[in-house]
């Protein structure tokens, strides 16, 4: 029960986080906090942010980088995911259960005779 | 259920813009506090190396749990949230769950590989602010969600109440440390407190409801680990075996 709400306060967040973006970028606000806060104040101050040494923020390439950034991740914390959860039993140990549930078949006779 | 959660995801993923971050950006510090950060990070990072390394020794599933939480990490620290009652855009930072699982050390190995490929690919952060960035949120982020969650555990508190608080200290003292950074590197001829609180001041209407959500992602993460594999959380000596329910 407890997983489901859970479950349930995930897929709200989850809602949120992909509709709001759109909104956003659809009137031109929600600038992030290094323009309001940490840009502000360092202008005041006298000091610019300055253009990355690898400048990927040129069109639509910076869009692309984080399209990539977010699937990669996005995988590589899926499949990591999966392996710590999902834990069945490696091909080996199959083998080995497999191998023990034979024996054990195979023995019952010969058990029964002696 | 799980499909769609997935598609949600994948879909959050997705809708990713760029660049809205705490991360103090290229060119900001000057030279010298910029050193000054690399050099405060530094022996941290090699403890941290060293810890995974014997920790990897240890448990072979080690590896898997730190490569899953390297890329929630990077994932979660450079996707802009937008906060309604502030009008702006941050993010969380993921600290806290890495220190819970890993360890305060290896946290910080994990924070300042997803800070270092946000700033040389993504525009995010920098390479001359990678040093305060890692000081602000891989080691204060991570020490301080560590020691929280490790007090109220103490105290007897479950794993969701201490994980959520946990989630949200890290997450404010990732702020607060950035202002300071910020403040000490700026300031010029103004006083330090006096810009440090401005700035601090300043991030609070984001921070404040951002924090919450990172609490309480925090604390879902926690209890579902708990939920799902148990056996990890002890061999991670986040629970005592005794703590698992029949």
């Amino acid at each position: 029960m407890k997983i489901r709400k859970y479950q349930a306060l995930g897929f709200i967040l989850l809602l949120i986080n992909c509709c709001l973006p759109l909104v956003a970028s659809a009137e031109e606000k929600w600038p992030g906090v290094d323009e309001t806060v940490v840009g502000k104040y360092a202008k005041e101050h006298g000091r610019e942010k300055r253009v990355s040494y690898i400048n990927t923020d040129q069109g639509d390439l910076l869009l692309f980088v984080f399209l990539l950034a977010g699937v990669l991740g996005g995988f590589t914390a899926g499949y990591s995911w999966c392996l710590l959860i999902n834990k069945k039993p490696a091909a080996k140990d199959q083998t080995a259960a497999a191998e023990d549930s034979l024996e054990a078949t195979t023995k019952k006779p010969s058990e029964g005779k002696s | 259920m799980k499909p769609f959660l997935l598609v949600l995801f994948l879909i959050s993923l997705l809708g990713a813009s760029p660049a809205h971050a705490m991360h103090i950006s290229e060119g900001i510090l000057p030279f010298n506090w910029a050193l000054f950060w690399y050099l405060v990070a530094v022996p941290f990072l090699a403890l941290g190396i060293r810890r995974l390394q014997s920790a990897a020794k240890e448990d072979i599933s080690f590896k898997p749990l730190v490569g899953l939480i390297t890329a929630v990490v990077f994932v979660i620290s450079c996707m802009p949230i937008p906060v309604p009652t502030a009008g702006t855009c941050s993010h969380p930072c993921g600290t806290a769950i890495s220190a819970i699982l890993l360890g305060p050390c290896v946290s910080v190995v994990v924070a300042a590989v997803a800070l270092l490929i946000q700033a040389l690919f993504l525009s995010h952060g920098g390479l001359t602010t990678l040093g305060a960035n890692i000081m602000s949120m891989g080691i204060m982020g991570s020490f301080a969600g560590y020691f929280v969650f490790r007090l109220l555990r103490g105290l007897r508190l479950s794993l969701g109440v201490a994980g959520f608080f946990a989630g949200i200290i890290a997450d404010w003292i990732t702020y607060a440390s950035t202002s300071a950074e910020l403040a000490a590197g700026i300031r010029g001829t103004t006083p330090f407190f006096e810009l440090f609180r401005q700035i601090l001041l300043s991030f609070i209407p984001t921070q404040l409801p951002l924090g919450i959500l990172e609490g309480a992602l925090t604390s879902g993460m926690i209890v579902l680990l708990y939920k799902k594999r148990p056996d990890l959380l002890v061999s991670m000596r986040v629970i005592k075996a005794e703590e698992i329910k029949a």
